[in-house]
């Protein structure tokens, strides 16, 4: 058996004229170990001096380096020290489904109607968007896109970030529905300046009945041997009440939060994850008892109410640590799809307001994949998941140190550079400046 | 109080929100349905204008008495009326605050050259009709006590004497109020409290709103004891009840009763120069004088008469006006009632009842009053019926009328109130107490006593890490003293008898972060949309000291803001450079002695990519179209500028091409919104034609493609770390742009255009190390020095050195770290944010608002009318924001 040996070096392609766009990588067809790095594990655990090895995409050693004598390797990567990471996830993001927020002709993520639960966002997501390579340049290797909108916006899908086309890209095609309970504070805007309660409270109860319409319409269609009609909405609901699918509700206010909590559970409905959760710092008890996880906004988030702390989102994560739940954090909001390449960084705040660095990890690696049901596979280094992992030259979770010197999915080694990058060297070139 | 409208086409000013020439008392015909109810509050004279439009027109001094209209007029032009809104004129312009300042002040200045041309200049009514009426007082309403601040600049500006219209909140900043020589007309409205039922709502209330609730009632009292000059107003009471119950409240709350009255009749004759004629019952003087039951603003009163030029008006419906709760006794020849008790409680002017069939059994009367009249009924068991009765009230709430029992029959009826409710005299028996202002007066504001104390520090800080920005680079182990807002000393093993000594161990010791690109701390619009050119207006007119975002950004280290006019036009309006002096008033905000700037923009904003299908008209709709703009309007400055050197006339004087002349003469610079290189090349290329200079280019983010001509031009660049992708002229953007344009030597800064980044410059400074490889020396200078240089500020900011102002972070790690959080955030010396005291506030905010909550909660008891609960949503201001500039009162939305 041939055997290689080599170091890592960014830029393995450097010198050649580079594509726009990151060609996919091919599967991986040699057995490789990477010997003499930090494995942050991802569970909360370090493992300094540490290799890995995989074959075939999946990890078949993760351990101390003293313990890699192992020769059945075909290529021998010298991690020379370095950082490696499971691949962060990116959880309920538009991501795929929207390129430039101000084109509407590039927007897919919201379809029109206040009850879509049949739309899908895997058919919509675009492996060729340009922001995808951007954000695996920062070690997000992993995202689950999601549709938004009107009371029940769809199903989201999760997919791996390197692929020809939405097929290769699929790890779950409809990994849960998303529904949005109306929120019960009265929101005044400033062209409505005289909007009366009573009606703003009837409009949110016509609201929540129409969602409970569609849900117990479905309760009744599952129990039908057979179909007079077909019905796609219902259809789309039943994972709901087999456990197949999560059900991500989005709701902040505390109210919203047990009322929708107690009424889903009252349905049948198997698995909940709140998103958004505003307000879940403040009832973790109800949260824990319910059994329900967590996905709150990004850490970058002003405080909601004026009187707030106003580290309120950078320290919210501590609170919910504290309290056993099991949470993760997304993007959303403003800029968010180009903005979740800063998804380390948002994890890295975390520890200057209470966190432990593992811990912060683990909130975008395990805790993620445990959320989103995938971490039989992903969200940590062990033997037996894929090997899908990046190596930082440093901290990743800091944008000092966060640089990636390799990064594979499914033991397949991808492409870093992207069209960003291919400017900077195309400038830098212009100007006569060499890349340090 | 007759309301007419004006056809302004003719030969007036071009802008119908000026409707200097409305003179109330040519359209003025004397209305009795509406004297009738204003005599009711006690009022004999009113000052009626039109309330429409920025300036009003002049007022008319009318008696309510009813009488031919020629004969109510006591003064035709008692004063001018203006306000900071728009009105019905139907001109684009303005749509900002800015705006409205802009042309109060464009008008102004023109009245003055109208005058100089003494004759000459074309005629103009309204600009006539206001010169002719200047000597009279000006009396401008304002929507908040900020107001107050940006109109004195004006009246300082044109050495006028401005009288305010309050709103209610002149309490929370008595310092700026004392500076002016001014009266404040002040309304007796406050606000009413929540309903608070719901603990899980808590939050939905903000401490803003109920300290205002708490001290609003002792605005007249606090503004008495301040020394400052005061009437009361009437505006915004239906009914006279409601207005005497809260000028009641206002004397329980501090108000002497003698000063209210003051404040009612004669000062309001001083302020318009009438009191020869009112104000006094003097001999000689108009018999206009109310008689009434007990003193005004105590217990008991009652208006009975209100007598306007002899001539008396008795007061009926009094009902309505007087507290009607109380012990009575009734007299019936029905048995069943006769000779027992009622009790009025609860609220004061609709009360509830309950008859008192004797000593155990009470039952509840269904009550309503209208005007004089009272009719009840009520269940007795007795003689299983219902019990009805209607009654005019009389003087001393004596009811007198009939009552029908369940059998049809009906007997007199009489009620006399006998005595006050036990509850309610022990309610005002309880002592009257409210909060301190803080300042400002909501949640993380300051004590004043505290800010105060705060200023006078010394500060040793003590074996830090100090990042100088200077030549001698990073230096561990260095203690740093400031004195008198001063960096007074920089060295290792200093020590300072005098200062209070910081342990700086460990830790790191920056200059404060400057972000150049803010549009916090403004009010009422970021753009002044009206016209493509709103060079005339200013943001530091429109400056609020109040934005809780000042605060959080200090806690983010951040100590100077550039405050930008959006880019909705090529040419924006003039920046505001502020230190963010959290607790200070707006008047202590701004940079002293910084250099004048001015927002330019380019791309998809000026041509209205992103404004929807119905914005496809308003020139420019493309680059070119932008490029010819800046050709036309500075080649009118420069026809200006020559004007004024050759003309024989005086020359009128347009705020906006003065600016444009100051930018061509250098003497103002220019920031540019900008994204892509041929934009970025036109404008350099317009510049260079007309001799001027561009300073920055901000956003920027296609910079990385044109450095080399930036440089040449001297022009430096202001960025986004990372942003791209929101828009199509983003879509090359790259976050390589800041590594770029300081490696080719272009003067780089990153900025934040956003209220939440604006927390954390320093991780977006940082990513240019991973972004393109700069050291911790040049990403550092990306957030602090650079931007000062800029600005032209890095003789005062941007670096530690001595004799620079005591601006300064202390960092408990690397400030370019992610794990990096403030200590401190230091300005002028002052210590406006610690980790420590943020605590304390925070415990602070919480006890206050419980304190308040109970309180609220008891007033709601005690009878007064309760509001639900609304939640107030945050608007932020992004360069893009058009939002209407009325609605300041209600923000955000998410």
């Amino acid at each position: 058996m041939k055997k290689i040996y080599t170091y890592i070096s960014f830029l393995l392609l450097s010198g050649v004229v580079l594509a726009q766009k990151p060609i996919p990588a091919d599967p991986q067809t040699k057995s490789i170990r990477i010997t003499n790095v930090i494995i942050h594990v991802g569970n909360g655990t370090v493992i300094n001096n540490g290799s890995v090895g995989f074959k075939n995409g999946k990890f078949d050693f993760v351990g101390e380096n003293s313990a890699t004598t192992s020769t059945s390797y075909e290529i021998t990567v010298d991690g020379n020290g370095k950082h490696l990471y499971p691949g962060f996830i990116l959880t309920n993001s538009t991501i795929g489904l929207r390129e430039i927020d101000a084109v509407r002709a590039t927007l897919d993520y919201d379809e029109s109607g206040d009850l879509t639960p049949e739309v899908r966002a895997i058919t919509s997501y675009n492996t060729d968007s340009k922001i995808i390579p951007t954000i695996r340049f920062n070690g997000v290797l992993i995202a689950q896109s999601a549709p938004r909108g009107g009371l029940i916006s769809g199903q989201s899908s999760i997919v791996q970030l390197d692929a020809w086309n939405w097929e290769d890209a699929a790890i779950k095609m409809e990994d849960g529905v998303h529904i949005n309970w109306p929120n019960r504070n009265r929101i005044i805007h400033p062209n409505q300046k005289d909007v009366d309660e009573n009606t703003l409270k009837k409009d949110r109860n016509i609201a929540i009945g129409k969602i409970k319409d569609l849900v117990e319409r479905a309760i009744m269609y599952m129990k039908e041997t057979s179909h007079e009609e077909y019905n796609g909405k219902c259809e789309a609901l039943k994972g709901l009440f087999t456990g197949e699918k999560n059900l991500y509700l989005h709701a902040n206010t505390e109210k919203d939060i047990m009322e929708s909590v107690a009424y889903f559970e009252s349905v049948g409905v198997k698995k909940i994850v709140l998103v958004g959760a505003y307000e879940a710092y403040k009832i973790t008890d109800f949260i824990k008892q319910h059994n329900v996880s967590v996905i709150i906004n990004r850490i970058h988030e002003l405080p909601r109410n004026e009187d707030d702390d106003i580290k309120l989102p950078y320290r919210m994560p501590k609170i919910l640590w504290d309290a056993g739940i099991l949470f993760t954090f997304s993007h959303d909001g403003d800029m968010e799809v180009m903005g979740s390449r800063n998804l380390p960084f948002n994890a890295g705040t975390t520890v200057a307001y209470g966190l432990e660095k593992e811990q912060a990890l683990q909130l975008i690696t395990l805790n993620a994949a445990k959320i989103l049901g995938i971490d039989n596979q992903l969200g940590s280094i062990e033997v037996g998941k894929d090997a899908t992992f990046f190596i930082s030259d440093g901290d990743a979770l800091d944008m000092m140190t966060n640089k990636l010197a390799l990064a594979y999915i499914n033991g397949r080694q991808i492409q870093l550079e992207d069209s960003q990058y291919y400017l900077y060297e195309m400038y830098m070139g212009k100007y006569g400046l060499k890349i340090k | 109080m007759g309301e007419t409208k004006t056809d302004s086409k003719g030969a007036f000013y071009w802008n119908d929100a000026i409707k200097t020439d409305f003179l109330a008392y040519t359209h003025y015909s004397h209305q009795a349905d509406k004297a009738e109810k204003l005599r009711k509050f006690g009022i004999g004279t009113v000052l009626t204008h039109r309330m429409d439009g920025i300036f009003r027109g002049s007022g008319a001094l009318v008696t309510l008495a009813d009488m031919e209209s020629g004969k109510n007029i006591l003064k035709e032009n008692a004063a001018i009326f203006g306000s900071l809104e728009k009105g019905t004129a139907t001109n684009d312009y303005p749509t900002s605050l800015t705006g409205v300042i802009a042309l109060i002040r464009q008008f102004l200045y023109d009245a003055q050259w109208y005058t100089a041309m003494k004759g000459k200049a074309d005629k103009n009514i309204s600009l006539e009709s206001y010169i002719s009426l200047k000597n009279i007082p000006i009396i401008f309403k304002t929507q908040n006590r900020s107001d107050i601040s940006r109109l004195e600049k004006i009246a300082k500006e044109f050495e006028l004497n401005f009288h305010y219209v309050g709103s209610g909140e002149e309490f929370e900043r008595i310092p700026d109020l004392k500076k002016t020589s001014s009266t404040f007309v002040v309304p007796l409205k406050f606000p009413q409290p929540y309903i608070l039922s719901d603990p899980y709502d808590a939050d939905m209330v903000s401490l803003e709103d109920l300290y205002r609730w708490d001290i609003a009632p002792a605005n007249l009292h606090i503004l008495d004891s301040n020394q400052i000059s005061y009437n009361i107003t009437t505006i915004g009471f239906e009914g006279a009840g409601d207005f005497f119950k809260n000028l009641k409240k206002a004397i329980q709350y501090g108000l002497g009763k003698d000063k209210a009255l003051y404040a009612l009749t004669e000062g309001p004759a001083k302020l318009l120069k009438v009191e020869s004629q009112l104000g006094t019952l003097e001999k000689g003087k108009l018999a206009n004088f109310i008689i009434t039951e007990n003193e005004l603003g105590s217990e008991g009163f009652i208006l009975m008469e209100n007598w306007i030029q002899g001539r008396q008006y008795t007061i009926d419906g009094s009902a309505e006006a007087i507290d009607m709760r109380g012990n009575y006794s009734l007299v019936t020849d029905y048995a069943e009632v006769g000779g027992k008790k009622m009790i009025l409680k609860g609220k004061p002017f609709s009360p509830s009842g309950e008859f008192m069939y004797n000593d155990t059994t009470k039952v509840s009367m269904d009550l309503s009053f209208e005007k004089s009249f009272v009719t009840g009924s009520f269940f007795l068991k007795s003689v299983n019926g219902y019990i009805r009765i209607s009654a005019q009230i009389e003087k001393n709430k004596t009811w007198k009328g009939i009552l029908e029992d369940p059998t049809g029959k009906k007997s007199d009826f009489s009620a006399t109130w006998i005595s006050a409710v036990e509850e309610e005299k022990k309610k005002e028996k309880t002592a009257i107490t409210y909060g301190e202002v803080r300042y400002p007066n909501k949640a993380y504001g300051w004590k004043w006593n505290d800010l105060k104390a705060a200023e006078d520090k010394s500060y040793l800080i003590k074996n830090a890490t100090v990042w100088t920005n200077e030549k001698e680079g990073i230096l561990k182990g260095y203690d740093v003293i400031t004195e008198k807002g001063k960096i007074k000393k920089i060295g290792q093993n200093l020590s300072c008898t005098d200062c209070q000594t910081i342990d700086g161990t460990g830790l790191h010791l920056t200059s404060g972060i400057i972000d150049e690109h803010s549009h916090i701390a403004l009010s009422r619009g970021v753009n002044e949309s009206g016209q493509s050119s709103s060079a005339e207006v200013r943001m530091g007119d429109v400056i609020s000291a109040d934005d809780i975002n000042i605060y959080r950004q200090l806690s983010g280290g951040v100590t100077v803001a550039q405050l930008l006019h959006g880019s909705a036009n090529a040419i924006g309006g003039q920046s505001a450079l502020i230190k963010l002096r959290w607790g200070k008033s707006e008047s202590e905000f701004p940079f002293e002695g910084a250099p004048g700037f001015i927002k330019f923009a380019l791309g998809e904003n000026v041509k209205q990519s992103n404004w929807g299908e119905r914005n496809v008209y308003r020139y420019p709709q493309t680059r070119m179209g932008v490029e010819q703009f800046y050709y036309e309007m500075f080649n009118r400055a420069k026809e200006y500028a020559q004007l004024k050197k050759t003309s024989k006339d005086p020359v009128r004087k347009d705020i906006e091409l003065e600016t444009l002349c100051e930018i061509l003469d250098g003497k103002r610079y220019i920031t540019c919104h900008s994204y892509i290189q041929s934009e970025i090349n036109m404008l350099l290329h317009v510049a260079d034609s007309l001799e001027f200079k561009v300073n920055t280019f901000t956003h920027i983010l296609e910079g990385y493609k044109v450095a080399d001509k930036m440089k040449e031009h001297g022009a430096n660049a202001s960025t986004f770390a990372d942003w791209w992708a929101y828009k199509f002229e983003v879509n090359e953007a790259i976050p390589y742009n800041a590594s770029i344009l300081t490696r080719v030597g272009v003067n780089t800064c990153v900025n934040s255009d956003d209220a939440e980044m604006a927390r954390r410059l320093n991780h977006e400074a940082a990513k240019a190390m991973k972004y393109g490889n700069l050291t911790e020396e040049e990403a550092w200078k990306l957030c602090t020095l650079n931007p000062a240089k800029m600005l032209h500020i890095d003789d005062k900011v941007g670096s530690i050195k001595e004799g620079k102002d005591a601006d300064l972070v202390l960092w408990s790690a690397n400030p370019l770290s992610i794990y990096a959080s403030v200590k401190f955030t230091m300005i002028d010396g002052i210590i406006y944010y610690s980790e420590e005291r943020d605590k304390e506030l925070q415990a602070f905010n919480q006890s206050e608002k419980t304190r308040l909550v109970q309180k609220m909660m008891q007033a709601v008891k005690n009878g007064e009318d309760g509001v639900p609960l609304a939640k107030k949503q945050f608007f932020l201001y992004e360069c893009e924001s058009l939002e209407d500039y009325d609605y300041e009162t209600i923000q955000i939305v998410d």
